[in-house]
């Protein structure tokens, strides 16, 4: 069969989307994507992130790798400039012609610059693409305050974007409110309030005429009131324009405001060319949202299947965080329909407005706007999208603090219910899925891709997974082992509040059997994290791993190998010299570790005292190599010797390290600081990390390098020291107090309910009210630390533990080493044989 | 196992009762063999003694390995790969095909006795 021929002409994110789902169906087809861009596709709904710190690399979609793999060919960087439509053929600028049978327009849309005399002066500029973003920082520069133009979604997203570059931000709107299209003017009053409270100057019903040159700055924005003002730099986000020049020079249908025109099946003019995403005129309008545009690419895949799906419309709900204030829109959220009724809850001390609007006869709702507070809107959304029919008393759903507030349970909802709007995933599909065999929420999630877009909906995900598992009768067994039936949190909880201390003690109230060699360390890090006692104390002694029991690292061979600590990385020559003298007089195997360390093998069990009475005289401490706790804080060397520093990472990094050492947790605990955004550190590979700007710090959270590497997510910015130290205290506090058995914070994060969202208002806004309680718990442990080595070398019974033999001086015979590259190493079996048989 | 048996084989202890940790593991040198001891005072017997070499890790490290049960079956895991082998029979049960040497123990007074070749 003749490979059919399709084309599609731009890789913005919906063009992306269609090639890849395109490449899934059963071809054979020949794709070809040309994008006039440089790079290959990336989220431009998070653009503003990247003047947060994210990378330009941390936002795309798709990659050429990627798309070599799916057997694409990616033009890139190469604009289309004509369509042939008798000769079926698209030219590019650099004058390469691609056939086609099928041709797929997705050329999405440009900024709307007003025609204002000056609009075209340098300082003026757009915010679309990432290059856009480049010339925002190169103006930023040399700039002071900046002004956007358009007090709507994009306007508000680029206002957060000039604000991240420290410059002092306006926001000038010609409606009188903001977000207009989105909110009721109640809830654009909070919305404004709590923006002008984060510092941006907000300025509505404003028309510019005139760019001028300013006075006190570069520019004088003239306003029609006679008023003006005068800033740096204007960026205009005033609405988008469909690109469809490249469709009208073709001859194709477009609307008389633009936009390339086409039927339910999102076909233009010509039957063989398609028009998807924000280009397209779909029923007389234009959607400027991600998610109806991936509705239509999913209507012009369909064509080349069996199943016809139309595209009639699509649902504009809106949630979102602008400036850091949570907005959320469904439906009608002016409250339009006659004769329907609304209900508000305002709170101006909390900054919290919420509005339904029901149908006359209270049994539907038709919209809502939230802002301040977005926990209502899933559940909204769902009444909304499926017509359920609202309680008696609507308002519950939007009044706080009620404990009979209706909740919507996943049974309820109909199999049609789109549970996951990003990747249109309903709870029929859901089901459907579990019935061919995905019985978990990561089955479930890598069957239907649901929750793997904004993941907005991970919550009531789960509530429908969880509730179809158990009407299959498949139990969710979180349970730590056979001796408890309990999960490592609820144990933490049992320790905590029932306040006991030993493992004996816990068996014997809430386990059965003996334990074992899952249930006792976890125990045991459990009772360290609450009453941190040292671990070799008589009735700890035997619920350590080996390595804890012995305060070493076990290798192969039974031998150990020990780490020192070396805050931050820092050392001197002398204790350099007093690490080198030790190694010798062991002759230990040495090798600097990727945790800015020094680590010695070899060490016998009776070698271990000796060797750490020399370096506790010496005055190093324990490294915790051998623990489930707080392991290194790798550093830059920061502005003390760097050209590009901005703060002293090493100094972060002793503070850090200094303060969480010796902290035990569910697993192993690495962090990094950097001194700069160069990131030397590597702070982004860390659970957590540390990054120095010009005006503090940026925390990351719950990356993990090794087996299944992550990035850390960006958490807060800008924070001063004491801040920082505020939110790490909490972070690892309820990281330990909640996370399961060996889960490293990166799994712990994905497995949390709510995500990165839910764990920022647990730590900077307190949302469960016990930020006090984990920072005193943690302030418990700082105090309390001691050195286990140190302790352990000034205790006649502790030390009687490291013996090869209690009843002989011998050393053991069965660790033989061979030398290597002039040090020691284990002998291979047949290197040990050959040596016993000589020997 | 029994005491009376040991009586013709053991002349002095091994080692005594309180070179022995409680709910743990200590390791002896008796006849070139490294054997681990380990001390439950909540079973009967309270005593156990194995091989000390773990054949799976090929190293002398059993005694330092976590003691506990699997489905009511004393066993210790190995600190090297987990693997778990039973106190009373040597089985390993991970692992047919693969057991560790058992020995007859017992404390006689203050006194661990040990019969070799058991």
């Amino acid at each position: 069969m003749q490979a059919r021929k399709i084309v599609i002409v731009g890789n913005g994110m919906v063009g992306h989307y269609y090639a890849e789902k395109l490449a899934a169906l059963p071809g054979p087809f020949e794709i070809t994507v040309i994008g006039a861009e440089p790079r290959p596709a990336y989220d431009r709904v998070h653009l503003s992130e990247i003047f947060a710190g994210k990378k330009p690399e941390d936002l795309a979609l798709a990659s050429r790798a990627r798309y070599r793999a799916l057997g694409i060919q990616a033009i890139l960087g190469e604009a289309v400039v004509a369509i042939d439509r008798g000769a079926k053929t698209v030219t590019t600028a650099l004058g390469r012609r691609f056939a086609y049978d099928t041709l797929v327009l997705a050329t999405g849309s440009y900024p709307y610059v007003p025609p204002i005399p000056g609009a075209d002066r340098p300082e003026c500029l757009v915010y679309r693409t990432i290059d856009d973003l480049g010339l925002i920082r190169v103006q930023a520069q040399a700039s002071r305050s900046a002004a956007v133009i358009g007090g709507g979604l994009l306007g508000l997203e680029c206002a957060n974007a000039l604000k991240h570059l420290g410059l002092e931000t306006h926001v000038v709107e010609f409606a009188p409110g903001l977000m207009n299209v989105q909110l009721d003017p109640r809830g654009s009053q909070f919305l404004r309030r709590m923006i002008e409270a984060l510092d941006v100057k907000v300025h509505t019903g404003k028309a510019t005429t005139k760019i001028v040159s300013g006075d006190s700055h570069r520019l004088k924005m003239q306003f029609a009131d006679k008023g003006g003002l005068d800033t740096d730099m204007i960026v205009f986000s005033a609405g988008i324009r469909p690109q469809d020049t490249l469709a009208r020079e073709a001859g194709l249908r477009v609307g008389e405001r633009g936009g390339i025109v086409v039927d339910y099946h999102c076909r233009t003019s010509d039957s063989d060319i398609y028009a998807i995403g924000e280009c397209a005129l779909a029923g007389n309008r234009i959607y400027g949202l991600v998610a109806p545009g991936y509705r239509m690419a999913d209507a012009a895949l369909s064509q080349l299947t069996e199943e016809k799906i139309p595209f009639t419309g699509a649902d504009m709900s809106t949630k979102l965080k602008l400036l850091g204030v949570d907005v959320g829109s469904i439906g009608d959220a002016q409250g339009q329909a006659p004769g329907g009724l609304s209900y508000e809850y305002a709170n101006e001390k909390k900054n919290v407005y919420k509005r339904i609007n029901v149908s006359a006869d209270g049994v539907k709702l038709l919209g809502a706007v939230l802002v301040g507070d977005c926990a209502d809107y899933d559940t909204l959304l769902q009444y909304y999208l499926n017509g359920i029919a609202l309680p008696e008393d609507p308002e519950a759903l939007i009044l706080p603090g009620r404990v009979d507030t209706p909740v919507l349970s996943a049974a309820s909802l109909p199999d049609s219910a789109i549970l996951c709007s990003c990747h249109n995933v309903t709870k029929g599909a859901i089901i459907h899925a579990m019935d061919g065999g995905a019985l978990s929420l990561a089955a479930v999630k890598a069957a239907t891709a649901a929750s793997t877009g904004c993941g907005g909906c991970a919550a009531l995900l789960k509530g429908v997974v969880d509730a179809e598992l158990a009407a299959r009768g498949v139990e969710v067994d979180n349970h730590i082992c056979e001796h408890f039936r309990f999960s490592r949190q609820e144990l933490f909880h049992i320790c905590r509040v029932e306040g006991i201390r030993t493992f004996a003690g816990l068996l014997e109230s809430h386990g059965r059997g003996r334990g074992c060699d899952i249930c006792k360390p976890a125990v045991a890090s459990i009772l360290a994290s609450l009453w941190n006692e040292h671990v070799l104390k008589q009735e700890h002694v035997g619920l350590q791993d080996t390595n804890d029991t012995f305060l070493a690292n076990m290798q192969k061979d039974g031998t150990y190998s020990v780490v020192p600590r070396i805050p931050g990385g820092e050392i001197t020559p002398d204790q350099l010299r007093v690490i080198a003298d030790v190694a010798k007089r062991y002759d230990l195997y040495t090798k600097i570790t990727g945790g800015q360390r020094i680590d010695l093998f070899g060490a016998r069990l009776d070698q271990l005292p000796h060797i750490w009475r020399e370096l506790v005289d010496a005055g190093f401490e324990t490294g915790h190599a051998y623990g489930k706790a707080l392991r290194t804080v790798k550093s830059c060397v920061g502005s003390t010797w760097c050209r590009y520093g901005v703060q002293d990472s090493v100094a972060m990094a002793l503070l850090i390290e200094n303060r969480y050492k010796g902290l035990r947790a569910p697993h192993k605990i690495k962090s990094a600081v950097s001194g700069c955004t160069r990131e030397c550190a590597e702070a982004q590979s860390k659970d957590f990390g540390v990054i120095a700007t010009e005006r503090g710090w940026n925390l990351y959270v719950c990356g993990n390098g090794g087996m299944r590497p992550r990035h850390a997510d960006l958490f807060a910015t800008d924070l001063d020291d004491v801040t920082l130290i505020r939110y790490i205290d909490r972070f690892l506090m309820f990281y330990i107090r909640t996370a399961e058995r060996l889960q490293r914070t990166s799994v712990w994060l994905d497995k949390l309910e709510g995500g990165l969202d839910y764990l920022k208002q647990v730590v900077i806004e307190d949302r469960l009210g016990i930020a006090a309680e984990l920072e005193a718990q943690m302030s418990g442990i700082v105090d309390s630390y001691r050195c286990e080595w140190k302790a352990t070398l000034e205790d006649p019974e502790k030390l009687k533990r490291f013996r090869q033999f209690v009843n002989s001086g011998e050393p053991d015979a069965g660790v033989v080493f061979v030398r290597e590259r002039g040090q020691p190493r284990p002998a291979t079996r047949a290197e040990r044989e050959a040596l016993q048989t000589t020997g | 196992m029994k005491p009376a048996n040991l009586e013709k084989t053991a002349v002095a202890p091994v080692c005594l009762r309180r070179d022995l940790v409680e709910n743990s593991g200590v390791c002896v040198l008796f006849e070139g063999e490294q054997i681990a001891l380990y001390y439950l005072p909540g079973e009967t017997p309270a005593l156990y003694a194995v091989s000390n070499r773990d054949p799976l890790g090929e190293a002398n490290v059993l005694s330092r390995g976590i003691v506990g049960d699997v489905g009511g079956e004393l066993v210790v895991a190995s600190p090297l790969y987990k693997h778990h082998y039973c106190l009373r029979s040597g089985r390993c049960l991970e692992d047919d095909t693969v057991s560790i040497k058992v020995y007859p123990v017992a404390l006689a007074g203050e006194g661990v006795h040990i019969a070799a070749g058991g």
